[in-house]
């Protein structure tokens, strides 16, 4: 524990990012050179509606520090309505996650398109800015997937 | 007989919790069960029938048996450790005392069960008198008496004094490390036979105990198992677990791995027959229906389990499952369905 | 009773239905089960009474896959799972005879147990006739009273009102039992501190042996598989092994039920270990009615729930923050 304590705190912050709007928009964050922390691990869903909230749980269970959904705009959906609904269900699950006593910051919902890579990387910067001000995630980890 | 005052039990539990821990009734959120004894635990003894039974503190409902760590590309597996420190269970009903010799039939036949042969050996049993027992016990049908629990301690509570009889020799031991707060008092010794007459006079009044296993047990095999009763009787039943997570005789496990993202830890956990992934295996599962699983309960307790172990029959009576299954079936139905039959075919 | 085991046998021997879903007496004062009736003089055995709190409309699943009507006996709250399913295809209209039985409010044997009730010898005042104020226990350490209203489960206390939203024809008069507010405990978590909330779940749920009783007994968990009975799900599904698994089980259990849980107070019921499980399934219902429109899952028959449509308008997940 005492070697842990001393290390610096570095989150693990999972973001599901939808292949027709989000993931392009990382892809162009990337290609603009704009900088966003290593902290992020991109995970590529078909549609931010593709996102059940058992994967939110899992990630924050395998010892993620925050979660963020990333997906098109409302109207911009590439199957055309997924994105409502997911907006509704991570609506509820967050306002669950509120009611359990988890730290609303460690969840987040942000549309960002295709073309807008530098929302992307501002929103992320934002996003990890606040999962270090939060700090570690000790509510919501199995205690067996801790080192 | 010893005595010590009901009010100085804490001083007690905190002299036990000194040198070993301490698991008990404990009071949380309303419900009994039992607990590691901490200071500030709110200690219940009053309640008869805890929720789960106590065989928690010898075959844990989740227990790691290894672990797999990931170093680079080295796997290093590290073995649980056995139990090594000694403990105490306080409370423990004469039901649920016999269940853990019909667990002990399970896990200390060969092959052995080190996990729990490690706690066996190390765990003191303080049994305690039911004071006041309830319509839904039949520990008699099983020859179980529940005003003279036979453990390491027995234990009576009379006039607000708990009488305290050490019956082995690691009871002798046990109460060696707390004779200081214990008083020796002959005189008790007339008291606890009252309170074990007063005992048998309410057992005589309650509805279960007369019951009749007649019919029942290791020879029973083929007439029961192809009984259509179970066809009829399963039918209510919704495949929860609570009958067996209660149970103080249950004693089927799973055995799963955990991936944490760093390796592997493997852990058994209690399962339950009423489930349909029970005992589920590559070809899938050898019991489809949950007529099937019913049944597999029933004939486990009742007519498996006393032909594989000299007639002893893997039901206590403790009545938990009576109490607390969401459809109210329960064995006392099941017994007395076969009986009723028998009686008209007859 | 009578009157509803006469109805049913009239509707056996004419051929309208050909068996029933009731409850059979039990061997103590309050354990009825559910159970078939087919014959004359299975009836024997039928009861009717506070402690027949069980549900029926779930087991109407199995019962539409058998041959003929069943007639079944819903209470006015059970009806609102029955249009539950009845939304999701899971049950046939056809195959059942709705007999909306009255309903004075429900007995918990747990809650007479705490009054330190015990050694049951017989009961009297649970026949749900009109003057059954009190409850009066015989048993082996002499005879009990206590008040009709205060053994009552808790689902009884936020009753949904007396109406049946569904029947062919009802028996018995039914009465409204409500005298608490219905969100009154949410609201009550909600206005903790997150150290406070997490706390106060994480000592109920402690208590959770994960027999899934709730899960098994809710009316609106009807899938064929369960997801936490997949082999091929890693996670410990029937292991309570540390704080977390608990957590997202019921935290799981309850979003797969958002929308379509009636509230009818099953999981509580029997759940073993007293966790007030409604307060997940209330959260998400107090949820939806402030964020989507008031919604009453099972009022009626319908096409969408409040998670299977949208609008364009809706609230954005921010809210949650925002809100505070």
């Amino acid at each position: 524990m005492s070697i842990e304590a001393k290390e610096e705190f570095r989150p693990k912050i999972v973001a599901f990012c939808c292949n027709w709007c989000s993931y392009a928009g990382a892809d162009l964050a990337g290609s603009s050179r704009l900088a966003y922390p290593a902290d992020v691990k991109i995970i590529r869903v078909p549609c931010s509606c593709r996102v059940n909230p058992m994967f939110i749980l899992r990630a924050f269970e395998k010892g993620a520090d925050g979660v963020i959904l990333c997906g098109c705009h409302p109207g911009d959906c590439h199957y055309s309505t997924g994105n409502y609904y997911a907006r509704r269900r991570m609506t509820l699950l967050f306002s669950m996650l509120d009611y359990l006593g988890v730290e609303n910051g460690r969840t987040r919902v942000e549309w960002v398109s295709a073309a807008e890579g530098v929302k992307f990387s501002t929103t992320m910067n934002e996003f990890v800015e606040k999962i270090y001000s939060l700090g570690k995630n000790v509510r919501l980890g199995d205690l067996r997937c801790r080192q | 007989m010893y005595k010590i005052a009901k009010e100085n039990l804490s001083a007690l539990f905190q002299k036990i919790a000194e040198s070993q821990e301490l698991y008990l009734p404990i009071e949380n959120c309303g419900q009994v069960n039992y607990g590691v004894w901490t200071e500030d635990a709110d200690v219940n003894l009053d309640v008869l029938k805890t929720v789960k039974s106590p065989k928690d503190a010898f075959f844990p409902q989740s227990e790691n048996l290894y672990t797999v760590k990931r170093t680079g590309k080295k796997l290093s597996v590290e073995p649980e450790a056995l139990k090594e420190q000694k403990f105490v269970v306080f409370g423990m009903k004469a039901c649920d005392v016999q269940g853990v010799e019909v667990l002990d039939k399970v896990f200390l036949a060969e092959p052995v069960d080190t996990f729990y042969r490690a706690r066996r050996e190390h765990g003191t049993i303080v049994a305690m008198a039911c004071h006041e027992p309830e319509e839904t016990c039949f520990c008699k049908v099983f020859g179980i008496d529940c005003a003279d629990p036979k453990a390491d301690v027995a234990t009576w509570m009379v006039d607000g004094q708990l009488c305290w009889k050490a019956l082995t020799e690691k009871g002798e031991a046990l109460t060696e490390t707390v004779k200081e707060l214990l008083t020796e008092d002959a005189a008790m010794d007339e008291k606890v036979e009252a309170e074990k007459a007063t005992i048998h006079s309410i057992t005589e009044q309650l509805p279960y105990m007369a019951l009749s296993l007649e019919g029942w047990g290791g020879d029973a095999l083929d007439a029961k198992f192809n009984s259509p009763l179970w066809e009829e009787l399963h039918k209510p039943c919704l495949a929860c677990g609570t009958c067996t997570f209660v149970c103080p005789t249950c004693q089927c496990y799973d055995i799963k791995d955990y991936d944490t993202g760093h390796g592997v830890s493997r852990y058994r956990c209690w399962d339950s027959c009423m489930y349909s992934d029970f005992t589920m295996m590559a070809h899938g599962n050898n019991r489809t229906s949950q007529m099937q699983r019913y049944r597999q309960r029933f004939m486990h307790k009742l007519v498996y389990f006393p032909a594989n172990n000299d007639g002893m029959f893997s039901c206590v009576g403790c009545g938990r499952c009576v109490e607390k299954c969401p459809q109210s079936l329960n064995i006392v139905k099941v017994i007395k369905a076969f009986a009723n039959q028998g009686g008209e075919n007859a | 009773m009578q009157a509803i085991i006469d109805r049913a046998k009239e509707l056996l021997a004419d051929g309208t239905v050909a068996r029933v879903l009731g409850w059979k007496a039990g061997d103590l004062p309050y354990n009825p089960e559910p159970a078939y009736f087919e014959k004359e003089e299975d009836f024997k055995d039928f009861v009717y009474n506070g402690f027949c709190g069980a549900n029926l409309s779930k087991l109407m699943i199995e019962a539409c896959k058998l041959e003929g009507k069943t007639m079944v006996c819903l209470k006015p709250c059970d009806t609102y799972s029955f249009n539950q399913l009845l939304s999701e295809h899971r049950i046939d209209r056809e195959k059942a005879y709705i007999v909306g039985v009255g309903c004075k409010g429900k007995l918990d044997i747990e809650r007479m147990r705490k009054m330190g009730i015990k050694g049951i010898k017989s009961i009297s005042g649970a026949e749900m006739t009109d003057d059954c104020e009190t409850l009066t226990i015989q048993t082996i350490y002499g005879e009990k009273t206590c008040k009709y209203a205060d053994a009552m489960l808790e689902r009884c206390h936020v009753c949904k009102g007396k109406e049946h939203k569904i029947y062919d024809e009802i028996i018995g008069e039914s009465k409204d039992t409500q005298d608490a507010e219905r969100f009154a405990e949410v609201e009550r978590i909600e206005a903790m501190s997150p150290e406070e909330k997490f706390a106060y779940f994480q000592k109920e749920l402690s208590k959770c042996i994960r027999c899934n009783a709730c899960r098994n007994a809710c009316p609106a968990c009807s899938c064929r598989k369960c997801v936490f009975d997949s082999t091929k799900f890693d996670s410990a599904q029937k292991a309570n092994v540390d704080s977390f698994e608990e957590k997202m089980f019921h935290i799981i259990r309850a979003f797969h039920v958002a929308g379509r849980c009636t509230d009818c107070g099953e999981c509580s019921r029997v759940c073993p270990q007293g966790i007030p499980l409604h307060l997940f399934n209330r959260k998400f219902i107090k949820d939806i009615d402030e964020f989507y429109g008031e919604y009453q899952a099972g009022e009626e028959v319908v096409e969408k729930g409040p998670l299977t449509s949208y609008t364009f308008e809706d609230v954005e997940p921010g809210i949650v923050a925002e809100r505070g």
